[in-house]
């Protein structure tokens, strides 16, 4: 245990990156699944198509593949920001697909008649979305994002692998100084893991509870 | 035809308007692709000066016509298959007994398996092979397998739960009344139909799970990611990127296949669940019940 | 040009026989060392065990250049894996039926402690938290820690000193970050991969990639003179021969073979056949008999 404690700056600074890499590319990741679930129901065909389209390619991609596109080609594309925020572009649109799947099977939930209703007194799409649909389709939306934003804060410890100073990475770099306090500091990184989605595994399963009941 | 309930059908200005976007989405789209191929194709020059050659030139894909490469790519995919498939079976096991657990009825076994399920759930994938491999001293290849089968096993007993959940409420009392066991209600009544209702969202798990055999990298086990990195050393740094593509297209072909089969599932399962909004035709039936729950693939 | 179409005879070659013990780099092949006929042991001993097995399990990288890469028939070659070699066949094991294994740094302990593999030979130094849960003979090799630069090196560094507004690059959790760490630089990136670290040198978001010089050779090697190595290493890597905590045995023994490789040319001869295509050829380290 004293090799946690002894190291708990390290982790702590860590747990920040991590926290910040959450943050970003959760707020990323939400926007752009918004958008791109608006855009895989609009009327305008293309706009389907390439919705479908960058869904699929995303969705089958391993992460690993992602991120190491976004390090290493967007830099020889010209592009480069540095590689935290890479890391956070890589991470919101690995993450936004999954945002709009569940965008999507909200508004699957969401009664038909909402949208007849909405469509009988005259409302255009933008409106039948925004004002009737959406605002319903979010509470049963919730759950399944938070199980998104759990997932994303795991996986921000593959970004470790591509430049990016966070939990997981610092954890091996410590257990590697330490050979003879592996466990424990793997136990000390998984804690500060937990501590982020254990809090968000409960939010979901209360909001889900309160859903059950509103239905 | 299918027409989507959220707008009407398309007059002609509508038409006019989509037709254009599309063709100036197309264009866009285009122009970017032709600057993204020309940019790699053109020749490289570092910050420090050196000029490498273009990304599609022929010094960096000649390996390619050896059918050595091929093979060993072959191998790395089928290491790939090999710990999804195991782990896949014992995720779905394992997703079973957790839902099982998780709607058991006496407190003392919701709470700790919902307790287990949530530290599974919290875990990242590459952290959890690592602790396996380290502590349970397993080899690569079960380390990998354990992870996965444990982490996307929590997440398919999470779904599986929602849809019990989801079912009204009669199926149970209709089994009871019959005079059946509880355990055998939940077997032979509720359990089938709840699988059936989340069978879309277990194998898109399936397909992230395929797709997270990648990070068994962490303890070294030879897929087809690591293959790859592995021939790029063997065979020199100006490969680096052809591998990635072809590795790349290889996993996606991969999970393609899988999400396709997904489809065909949730198509043929379609007419048993619930109408929606997006999907449903104008005189589909309505009255559609939300499995919103906790229910859906996680991009991990 | 010429590496390449060597490198691609290797490739075939290495499929068509599995044994091939040839460099990947420049072809020439390092004669295989002489397979003892029946070695007499004394029963209880782990040498025994393995002589009777007829089979050894070693784990090696398989992504080192010149120390152990896989090529793509699977088998290992490079340096490490010719030390293997001579100590199996010391045991009466032929090369073919030598199991090799791929360890990644995260994996050396535990694979040897729990038998996953008999020895480990893998660029792995020798330090004292490691030999509190495994045991290492050896060193059989004594490596640097070093820089590697844009050929031509247009910031003219010299040694960690002149890396004050620099970027460096190397691996995570690895010796030479908590080295590097101590000297001042403008940033450490760290990924996985030594090859990920190429790219930001090429992009210049890193000027500098440090790690042991032979690990450095390797990369520069292969890169086609696009980096080169500063050549002057900062740090010593004793490389060991990791295997189960006091098997002192089993240890002694292996002391014993690689001094008599020293003392009867193998140990050369194995050094000029893999990374002396690159390196010039060192003094053998005194073994640590401790």
């Amino acid at each position: 245990m004293d090799a946690v404690i002894d190291n708990l700056p390290t982790f702590l600074s860590a747990f920040g990156g991590t926290l910040q890499l959450l943050a970003l590319s959760g707020i990323g990741a939400l926007v752009l699944g918004v958008i791109i679930a608006a855009m895989r129901i609009s009327p305008v065909a293309s706009l389907r198509a390439f919705a479908t389209v960058y869904t699929e390619v995303l969705r089958n991609t391993p992460l690993t593949l992602a991120l190491f596109f976004c390090a290493t080609l967007l830099p020889y594309l010209q592009f480069n920001p540095g590689y935290f925020p890479l890391a956070v572009i890589g991470l919101t649109a690995y993450t936004s697909p999954f945002v709009a799947e569940a965008v999507r099977s909200g508004i699957n939930g969401v009664p038909i008649g909402q949208a007849e209703a909405a469509r009988s007194i005259g409302l255009p799409f933008g409106q039948v979305l925004l004002v009737i649909v959406l605002p319903q389709a979010v509470r049963m939306v919730i759950p399944p994002l938070i199980n998104v934003l759990i997932a994303l804060t795991k996986n921000t410890s593959v970004a470790g692998a591509f430049f990016v100073f966070e939990l997981f990475a610092a954890g091996r770099t410590l257990a590697n100084a330490r050979g003879d306090a592996v466990i424990p500091i793997l136990l000390g990184v998984a804690f500060f893991y937990l501590l982020v989605t254990v809090p968000l595994g409960l939010i979901a399963g209360r909001i889900e509870k309160k859903v059950a009941v509103l239905r | 035809m299918t027409i989507s309930v959220l707008y009407d059908a398309p007059g002609p200005v509508a038409r006019r308007r989509s037709a254009m976007t599309s063709v100036v989405g197309a264009v866009i789209l285009i122009a970017l692709t032709a600057w993204l191929i020309s940019t790699l194709a053109a020749e490289r020059t570092t910050a420090a000066g050196a000029v490498l050659p273009g990304l599609f030139d022929s010094s960096r894909w000649d390996i390619f016509a050896d059918p050595v490469v091929w093979q060993s790519l072959g191998r790395g995919a089928l290491n790939t298959l090999a710990m999804a498939a195991v782990a896949a079976v014992l995720a779905l096991a394992i997703g079973v007994l957790f839902s099982f657990g998780r709607t058991a009825r006496s407190r003392w076994i919701r709470f700790p398996v919902a307790v287990l399920l949530e530290f599974f759930r919290g875990m990242p994938v590459l952290l959890m092979m690592l602790f396996v491999l380290l502590v349970f001293s397993t080899g690569t290849y079960w380390a990998g397998v354990t992870a996965l089968a444990v982490y996307n096993g929590a997440i398919i007993g999470e779904a599986l739960r929602a849809g019990i959940r989801s079912l009204p409420a009669g199926q149970r009392e209709a089994g009871l009344a019959i005079g059946l066991h509880p355990i055998r209600t939940r077997l032979i009544i509720e359990f089938p139909q709840a699988f059936r209702q989340m069978l879309p969202i277990i194998i898109a798990q399936l397909v992230v799970l395929l797709k997270d055999t990648s990070l068994a990298y962490i303890v070294g086990y030879s897929e087809l990611l690591r293959t790859g990195q592995n021939l790029t050393n063997f065979f020199g740094n100006r490969y680096n990127f052809s591998f990635f593509f072809i590795v790349l297209a290889m996993y996606l072909v991969m999970n393609l296949i899988l999400s396709w089969v997904a489809r065909i599932v949730s198509r043929r399962t379609a007419s048993r669940t619930r109408p929606a909004v997006v999907d449903a035709t104008v005189t589909g039936p309505t009255g559609g019940r939300a499995t919103a729950g906790k229910g859906s693939a996680t991009p991990d | 040009m010429r590496r390449r179409s060597t490198r691609w005879t290797i490739a075939t070659a290495a499929v068509a026989a599995l044994a091939l013990s040839a460099c990947a780099d420049t072809g020439s092949s390092t004669p295989e060392p002489e397979v003892v006929e029946d070695a007499q042991f004394e029963p209880g001993t782990t040498m025994a065990a393995l002589a009777d097995a007829g089979t050894i399990t070693i784990g090696t990288k398989f992504d080192q250049p010149l120390f152990g890469l896989a090529g793509p028939g699977g088998v290992p070659v490079g340096f490490d894996v010719e030390i293997g070699k001579i100590i199996a066949a010391e045991l009466g094991i032929a090369p073919e039926d030598i199991r090799w294994v791929e360890t990644v740094s995260a994996n050396r302990e535990p694979f040897i402690q729990n038998g996953e593999v008999d020895i480990v030979i893998a660029t792995y130094t020798i330090n004292d938290t490691r030999k509190e849960v495994i045991s290492f003979a050896g060193p059989y090799y004594e490596a640097g820690q070093d820089l590697l630069v844009p050929a031509g090196n247009p910031d003219g560094i010299t040694g960690p000193e002149d890396l004050a507004d620099k970027v460096v690059c190397t691996v995570t959790g690895s010796t030479s970050e908590v080295n590097i760490r101590e000297y001042a630089t403008a940033d450490v990136l760290t990924t996985d991969t030594y090859t990920n670290c190429l790219e930001p040198l090429r992009t210049g978001a890193a000027q500098v990639l440090t790690t042991d010089n032979v690990i450095l050779a390797g990369l520069a090697d292969q890169t086609d003179g696009e980096f080169e190595v500063v050549g002057n290493p900062f740090t010593a890597e004793p490389y060991g021969i990791g295997l189960a905590l006091d098997d002192t045995e089993f240890r002694n023994w292996i002391n014993d073979v690689l001094e008599a490789a020293y003392a009867d040319g193998r140990w050369v001869a194995a050094w000029e056949g893999t990374a002396g295509a690159v390196l010039e050829t060192p003094q053998p380290p005194a073994v640590d008999r401790y």
